[in-house]
């Protein structure tokens, strides 16, 4: 029973996972660029709903209501300054300036916010530890279960943008051939825009979640990024799905690792993720640009 | 005046001059066809009017404005398409979501699904088709119909037979009569294939390393006198114009 | 038409030229003076050199690998805290501590030649964090071992039983000796055929890989270059803290100073990074005790120098005025035919 719990939370901590780690698969998917400062925005991001939720007295849910248009704002300034000219300069340029972004990212909230861990659990009363008994007593927590929901509807919600609407298209479009794109009268720069201000909502969403589950402190981004990347990685090709397994079976990993010992739980993830990369190598060709149903040949 | 006028114009290809100094017009409603052999600068001239490539020098006015270094989304909202060399479809979109992307994207018009399907019939069945399965004719009908979502004024056009088998260029053409039926759309071609150019061309211009040696009405011109400029035999006397 | 004349005007290859003649020249008087540094710099200067040699040395290795193999690595720490680790583990296990110091780099070398074969397989930004996953996990490993107490850590005992004068010297002609060694590696390594074959791959690696240069392999031998020369600089730094605590070994804050050096000196020169210790040396040296405000500054920096200043300063200097110190390259002269102007 302990075994099949631990595999109940893998699971649900692996909609967290998936989560996180959309946005990060989204931008790479448009752009081919692999955000270094991911985990740090969605730790700002947490930050911003946790000030907005205590600023206004109000849900940290209608706190992310009001954070949602503030952070697309910044995924727009975002492209515009700093992914843009990146990705004009050459294929180093993005990882370079994308983790300078991130030093003054964590530094900054450093000095704005002090050292202190800080947690949305206090804000959202019972959601942080309710939950509902299961046969040979097992605990499923309202929040996970929660997150579960938010994790496939948005993944879900991306799917659908990306298949059935003109912006979606047009992002397609421009994922798999800018130039062409061009050609047919879409403005490539607009787009990745848009797209880069989705992700960082889907990162806003993410680090709500994330400062409601755990706490949180400003140099958690780079945990953050690297569980996402795990995600990514051991998910490997297809859509929605994809994210959503790799996520899960980074969580299960990392429990199962923690009944090992207390750093197994880390060890116990990065670990799935050398072996799936492992087994990636010996079977070539798998790329993560699934969800644009792009194949772009893999390095193996 | 004409709708699309081209005054000197140079491009680079990295350190290579691709094109030196080419100048031309087309009216409303001309049948330009640009033919050469490979490496003459027909596709970099074809890719620096529509704003692809950037020009190194010379000047593409449009309705007689100068497009500057306008970038290539806003000349297709001007009414400037081009059909590139390869169609460079989006292969993993189905034929359906490629000419949506196009007609969200550009002038409205007379070119709706709807006519393009009339004007490229094989492409019917194949809407729900990821362009990426499917043969060389029915991705050039693809691309072709593709711009002309876009509803253009000057529609460009890169070797649109290259890689097919003589039936699918026939239906190819045949379907390019009929956008040319229409009336009102300038096109400018480049072809290898130099009957199906001359049929279907009003005027002829021919490149050779860059330049264009040899221009005229395709009724006044020979096949013998394009052929010389083609190779560039007779270089003695230099460019020469008709 | 001119006929066997013509060989007049052929151009003539050099690798030399009298700046660089000048540039060595000067360098090997100031290593020589160096050499002598602890006779006449006082204690607090000979810490602070110790320090700029261990900055040169991880300078040099991450531009090793990002500006010549094309490898951005978010994970060099790895090998830095590994370097570290072994040197304390090979002197509580009887090493002479110099000894653990020196062999602690050379063995991490050999451990990362099999770990190439894998981390090699991932490109760009999956590289990228590939390796930071690898610093993490083996950040995990070390916090096993026992020895280590966990995140507490150890000191490294045995150097404690040198006097502190001693002790600073010998980390100074240590420090000074293994930036030499792997400088002058360097140097020759870019001079020699494979030095082209590294300069292409840079370049362009597709290429390269056309013309026939066995790019895995060149990569490898980079790799793992790089990873000895940033355990060095990890043992190295062991050395002048004494204490080994995991968290600062393997803390991604070494990559932060690493980027930062190479982005501002210039990244795919080999002058760059010797220019980009030295600045960020002084920086630190000047507003390290401004705590976070430092750091957002490097940041900043790098990310503005990323964007704006690709070449960095040194690379930056050397464009514009076709100063190239170090001969690493080749030099084309145009003689011109004695008989140039006479109308035929």
């Amino acid at each position: 029973m302990m075994f099949f719990d631990q595999i109940l939370q893998g699971i649900f901590l692996g909609a967290y996972y998936a989560l996180i780690a959309c946005g990060l698969s989204f931008l790479f998917g448009v752009m081919r660029i692999i955000n270094l400062a991911h985990g740090s925005i969605a730790v700002l991001s947490a930050f911003l709903v946790l000030s907005l939720a205590e600023h206004f007295g109000i849900s940290p849910f209608f706190a992310l209501l009001l954070a949602v248009p503030v952070m697309a704002a910044a995924g727009f300034v975002l492209q515009r300054t700093i992914l843009e000219r990146s990705l004009r300069s050459g294929p180093l340029t993005p990882l370079l300036s994308t983790f300078g972004l991130a030093v003054v990212l964590d530094n900054s909230m450093f000095q704005s916010f002090g050292a202190n861990t800080r947690s949305l659990a206090p804000n959202i009363g019972d959601l942080s530890f309710a939950g509902w008994s299961g046969p040979g007593g097992i605990e499923v927590g309202q929040l996970a279960v929660l997150t579960l929901v938010v994790a496939v509807a948005l993944l879900s919600g991306l799917q659908a943008l990306l298949t059935y609407t003109p912006l979606g298209r047009a992002i397609r479009a421009c994922a798999e051939d800018p130039e062409t794109a061009e050609l047919v009268g879409i403005d490539a720069r607009h787009v990745y825009a848009a797209a880069t201000a989705i992700a960082l909502v889907t990162v806003a969403i993410a680090g709500t979640f994330l400062a409601m589950r755990s706490t949180f402190d400003p140099y958690t981004g780079p945990t953050q990024l690297i569980f996402a990347f795990e995600a990514i990685v051991i998910g490997g090709t297809g859509s929605l799905w994809g994210t959503l397994i790799g996520g899960i079976v980074l969580g299960v990993a990392q429990n199962l690792g923690s009944q090992v010992s207390p750093q197994g739980f880390l060890i116990g993830g990065h670990l799935a993720f050398l072996l799936v990369l492992a087994a990636r190598f010996a079977f070539a060709g798998r790329d993560w640009r699934g969800w644009f149903g792009v194949r772009s040949r893999a390095v193996a | 005046m004409s709708l699309l006028a081209v005054e000197n114009l140079s491009a680079r290809h990295g350190l290579l001059q691709a094109v030196s100094g080419v100048s031309f017009t087309a009216a409303e409603g001309e049948i330009l066809a640009l033919v050469g052999a490979n490496g003459a600068g027909k596709t970099t001239l074809l890719r620096t009017i529509a704003g692809s490539h950037r020009a190194a020098g010379g000047r593409i006015s449009f309705e007689g404005a100068d497009l500057g270094t306008m970038r290539a989304h806003r000349r297709v909202q001007l009414g400037i398409a081009l059909v590139p060399e390869g169609r460079r479809l989006f292969g993993a979109m189905t034929v359906e979501e490629n000419l949506k992307v196009a007609g969200a994207n550009g002038r409205r018009g007379r070119w709706t699904i709807e006519t393009v399907l009339d004007a490229f019939a094989l492409l019917k069945p194949l809407l729900r088709r990821r362009c990426g399965e499917l043969s060389g004719g029915q991705q050039q009908a693809t691309a072709i119909g593709r711009a002309l979502m876009t509803n253009p004024r000057v529609l460009l056009l890169d070797e649109v037979s290259l890689g097919l088998s003589p039936v699918a260029v026939r239906t190819v053409y045949d379907s390019l009569q009929t956008v040319i039926a229409q009336g009102d759309t300038t096109i400018v071609l480049v072809e290898q294939d130099l009957s199906r150019a001359l049929r279907i061309a009003t005027r002829v211009a021919c490149m050779l390393e860059g330049r264009i040696v040899l221009e005229g009405k395709a009724a006044d011109l020979t096949r013998e006198r394009i052929t010389e400029a083609y190779f560039g035999l007779r270089r003695g006397e230099g460019g020469m114009r008709a | 038409m001119k006929g066997a004349k013509d060989c007049e005007g052929a151009p003539a290859v050099r690798r030399w030229s009298p700046l660089s003649i000048a540039a060595i020249a000067s360098l090997v008087a100031l290593l020589a003076l160096l050499a002598f540094g602890p006779a006449y710099l006082g204690s607090y200067l000979t810490d602070r050199l110790t320090t700029l040699f261990i900055y040169v040395i991880m300078a040099s290795m991450w531009n090793a690998l990002a500006g010549y193999g094309g490898l951005v690595s978010v994970g060099q720490q790895a090998f830095f805290g590994l370097g570290a680790y072994l040197a304390i583990r090979l002197s509580y296990a009887g090493v002479n501590v110099y000894l653990a110091l020196v062999l602690a780099p050379l063995i991490v070398g050999l451990f990362s030649l099999p770990l190439s074969s894998f981390a090699l397989r991932l490109r760009g930004g999956e590289f990228a964090i590939g390796m930071w996953v690898l610093a993490e996990l083996a950040h995990l490993l070390v916090n096993l071992d026992g020895l280590v107490q966990g995140e507490t850590g150890i000191s490294l005992i045995a150097i404690s039983a040198f006097a502190p004068d001693a002790r600073r010297s010998y980390n100074y002609w240590l420090a000074l000796g293994m930036m030499t060694l792997l400088v002058v590696l360097g140097f020759f390594l870019l001079r020699s055929r494979t030095g082209a074959a590294i300069q292409a791959i840079r370049d362009n690696e597709d290429a390269a890989a056309s013309v026939g240069v066995r790019v895995f392999a060149t990569k490898r031998l980079i790799f793992v270059l790089a990873a000895a020369g940033c355990a060095a600089a990890g043992s190295l730094m062991l050395s002048t803290l004494v204490s080994f605590q995991p968290k600062t070994y393997f803390s991604v804050q070494w990559t932060a100073y690493m980027l930062f050096m190479t982005l501002v000196g210039g990244l795919g020169t080999f002058e760059g990074p010797i220019v980009g210790a030295v600045l960020f040396f002084l920086v630190e040296t000047m507003f390290a005790d401004t705590g976070v405000w430092y750091l957002i500054g490097l940041g900043a920096t790098a990310l503005i120098f990323s964007l704006f200043v690709p070449r960095g300063i040194w690379g930056t200097i050397s464009d514009r005025f076709g100063i190239q110190l170090m001969p690493v390259g080749y030099r084309l002269r145009f003689r011109v035919p004695s008989n140039a102007g006479a109308t035929p």
